[in-house]
């Protein structure tokens, strides 16, 4: 029993320490730090900044560019970067896409899109959930009719796409689309590269509780895709879809958000008052405090005990399950002890400073403008990626054999 | 970083296991636990063999363990098998104290305790300290051989059958400062002594105790006098770390039974466990019991940490246990339903113990409450 990293484990970490402190943007950190909106290109610069240090895709085997590291060097890197105020690599290429076409992509597509993935000149989006699809994917009913004409194989693709994230910026999407009617839901189900410039796409934001507009819903209209662009088999995209759903979830308790998270929190508990001291030590709300720091430090054992099966050979199965439900729920809770932080000045709502270049009025303290905006659109976290009720029935079933 | 047991650890908890599963079924167990005697003699004799008692004691004190990861090895054997023989009160809390504060002539008892032919308690606690390590009513006056002791003790773990104990007591400050509180080595045949026993909710048996003039030689005073508050403060950490192991192993034990149950049962002509709103729950205690064991190992690992370090892990792993030995207790009941409120099904004792787990060495409200102070102290 040892819960220390080696000492080649800290060398490490000190490698990704300076690096963080030579290589990541203040002007980015900031923003990161406070809760503001970052831009395409806030994103766009940052992935390049970790791609020119062969650090981007940092999951997918060495042979394709990734830097070979073990589940703890991952974890390690995730944690400091999430310390550094880092922005978050997006998942949707590198973490998502990315294995899928290294497991189930022919080598033409691995070549073509693979590169171009770490090299920022595909932003992708995930064209999974529908209206009528969400916990229950399988239902998917966008349908790919295969047809043929003098421009070769192709599919005509109808139908609509939810809560597809950064969509707006996305010049691909990757969809589950319904290939065969007839056949058993899942086993109907194909896995299709679009462009989202071919005629008949069209994105319309969903603006969200906060007033953000970081999701959409994507159409489709008689959209022609090529055939080349099928990952995998014709009918087998519900394999994709769980691979892609199951792979690398070493770090899905997000434990250096929520470790990130606390630290801020608790400054900013040092500054509040409340009934003349400060708010970190008024009883109950201390007690608060107290509870998700508790929860937060079992669950990073929790998460390392995982971590270290996975290194000892093991596959993270229905545990990651776990991570998410309890992950979810202390990034929740830290967040909504955020805002109670801030006392009556969560109200008030200036949507525009949390933007780039906003110079206008402040109301309350700094942490404020953003605190009941991140509390409401961390909402989602128990929701997405297979919901906290989908995730107990995975444990029951999978861990519990009920 | 390593999560497996060693070599020797494995060992002592296999055949610590093999011993309860063989010799300490529910039946002998829950006669034990309500004889006279509050625990069986017989079983103490094999502890002592197989080694289990001198796995909680170092090298230095005679014994051959004694780090967090004994402690935590030793006591989740014990808490599946409910255990009520005095590894707690005698080993743990008695034992560090003397090994910790005792003289060369006075650690000579240690033998007698790892060989386990001397019973020892620890008598810290008064009817209306609450948990509070540094509330001493009870008072050492200096006399012209010794000392006499005049005070209450309460909730002394096997305190009819203990031989030695070890008493708090005040000799100088108010009665909550930390320092003046000293401790005393007192046989239970000394004069003044009044032990009154009583059986415990969750087995076994405990006692209240009077000091009624109790006259002491001076050879008596364990350690420096007025300094005894750190080593009850070690002593009791250790004590809070085998509770929670103790309750880990209940808690397994306890998921095992109930997830069995709902396997088993059947109602509206189906499996009680094929109901969401029951498979939902067992999820929950599942997760719940890795965040536990995740908490006992924070605990194992801090035991010989720096001193904030050591308190806040033990402190914040009594608060987890506090919390969810209680949850496991209450939920295993309602889903087992009328018969999980039966004395006969061994899951309701386990139930018991989770529980009142929460009643010794500190609740999860107190915890949770040093658990801030502690961090206050850490960021000052």
């Amino acid at each position: 029993m040892d819960l220390n990293f080696t000492p080649e484990e800290e060398i490490f970490r000190n490698e990704v320490r300076t690096f963080l402190a030579d290589k990541l943007p203040v002007r980015l950190s900031d923003k990161v730090a406070n809760g503001k909106h970052l831009s395409k290109a806030d994103m766009q610069e940052w992935h390049a900044i970790l791609n020119a240090r062969g650090w981007l895709a940092n999951h997918w085997p060495v042979a394709y560019g990734g830097p070979g590291w073990s589940a703890v060097e991952k974890f390690i890197f995730e944690h400091e970067c999430c310390l550094a105020s880092a922005p978050r690599i997006l998942p949707f290429g590198v973490n998502m896409l990315g294995p899928v076409l290294i497991k189930f992509g022919n080598e033409t597509q691995k070549r073509h899109w693979l590169p171009r993935i770490l090299d920022g000149s595909d932003w992708w989006c995930q064209g999974y959930s529908e209206t009528g699809a969400g916990s229950d994917l399988a239902a998917v009913r966008t349908t790919a009719l295969r047809g043929h004409d003098a421009q070769g194989d192709h599919y005509i693709v109808n139908g609509q796409k939810a809560w597809t994230t950064l969509g707006q910026y996305a010049n691909m999407i990757f969809c589950l689309v319904r290939t065969n009617r007839e056949a058993k839901k899942q086993e109907g189900i194909s896995f299709l590269l679009i462009d989202m410039k071919t005629p008949g796409v069209e994105v319309r934001p969903i603006i969200t509780l906060d007033g953000v507009h970081e999701v959409n819903e994507v159409f489709f209209t008689d959209v022609r895709v090529p055939v080349e662009n099928l990952v995998g088999e014709e009918n087998k995209g519900w394999t994709c879809a769980k691979y892609l759903l199951t792979y690398e979830r070493t770090n899905i308790a997000g434990v250096g958000l929520s470790v990130a998270a606390l630290e801020r929190l608790k400054r900013i508990a040092a500054q509040q008052m409340r009934n003349g001291r400060p708010l970190a030590e008024d009883p109950p709300f201390a007690a608060r405090m107290a509870r998700v720091e508790i929860d937060l430090e079992n669950m990073k054992t929790t998460n390392l005990r995982m971590i270290a099966a996975v290194v000892g050979g093991g596959v993270p199965g229905a545990e990651s399950s776990m991570l998410k439900i309890r992950g979810t729920q202390i990034r929740q809770e830290i967040s909504s002890l955020n805002r109670r932080a801030m006392g009556p000045y969560a109200r008030p709502f200036i949507k525009e400073a949390l933007d780039d270049g906003y110079t206008g009025m402040q109301v309350g303290p700094e942490a404020a403008a953003s605190a009941a905006a991140l509390y409401f659109n961390n909402r989602k976290l128990s929701i997405f990626g297979g919901s906290n009720e989908i995730q107990k029935n995975i444990i029951s079933k999978m861990i519990l054999g009920l | 970083m390593n999560f497996e047991h060693t070599e020797e650890r494995r060992m002592l908890a296999d055949s610590l296991n093999r011993f309860i599963t063989e010799q300490y079924s529910f039946e002998t167990r829950d006669r034990i636990a309500q004889s006279a005697h509050g625990f069986s003699p017989e079983i103490w004799r094999q502890f002592a063999e197989l080694g289990v008692i001198g796995a909680l004691f170092r090298e230095a004190d005679g014994g051959f363990g004694g780090a967090g990861f004994d402690i935590a090895v030793v006591f989740e054997a014990l808490g599946r098998g409910l255990v009520v023989e005095p590894l707690l009160g005698c080993a743990v809390l008695a034992g560090e104290v003397i090994a910790a504060a005792g003289n060369e002539a006075q650690k000579a008892v240690l033998a007698d305790i790892i060989g386990g032919t001397t019973i020892a308690a620890l008598a810290h606690d008064e009817p209306d300290t609450h948990y509070e390590l540094a509330r001493v009513l009870t008072r050492a006056e200096r006399s012209a051989n010794g000392w006499v002791l005049n005070g209450a003790k309460a909730v002394v773990l096997q305190g009819e059958r203990t031989d030695l104990f070890v008493v708090s007591a005040r000799t100088a400050g108010a009665v909550d400062d930390e320092t003046g509180i000293s401790l005393f080595l007192v046989s239970s045949k000394t004069p003044g002594l009044v032990v009154r026993g009583c059986p415990a909710i969750d087995g076994g048996r405990v006692a209240e105790l009077s000091l009624n003039g109790v006259a002491l030689g001076a050879d008596a005073l364990l350690g420096v006098e007025g300094q005894g508050h750190a080593t009850l403060e070690r002593a009791i950490g250790r004590g809070v770390l085998a509770l929670c192991a103790e309750s880990l192993g209940a808690m397994e034990a306890a998921k095992s039974a109930t997830l069995d149950y709902l396997r088993t049962r059947k109602q509206f002509g189906v499996f009680i466990g094929s109901f969401q709103a029951l498979q939902h729950r067992m999820a929950d205690l599942l997760l719940e019991i890795e965040q536990a064991r995740s908490a006992v190992i924070n605990a194992a690992a801090a035991l010989d940490a720096d001193r904030l370090t050591r308190e806040r892990a033990l402190s914040a792993a009594k608060v987890s246990i506090g919390r969810i030995g209680a949850l496991v207790a209450e939920e295993s009941i309602q889903m087992h339903g009328g018969i999980g409120m039966t004395w006969e099904l061994p899951l309701a004792h386990y139930a018991k113990r989770l529980v009142m787990i929460d009643h010794q060495l500190g609740d999860e409200d107190h915890h949770l409450q040093r658990f801030i102070a502690l961090g206050k102290q850490m960021a000052a």
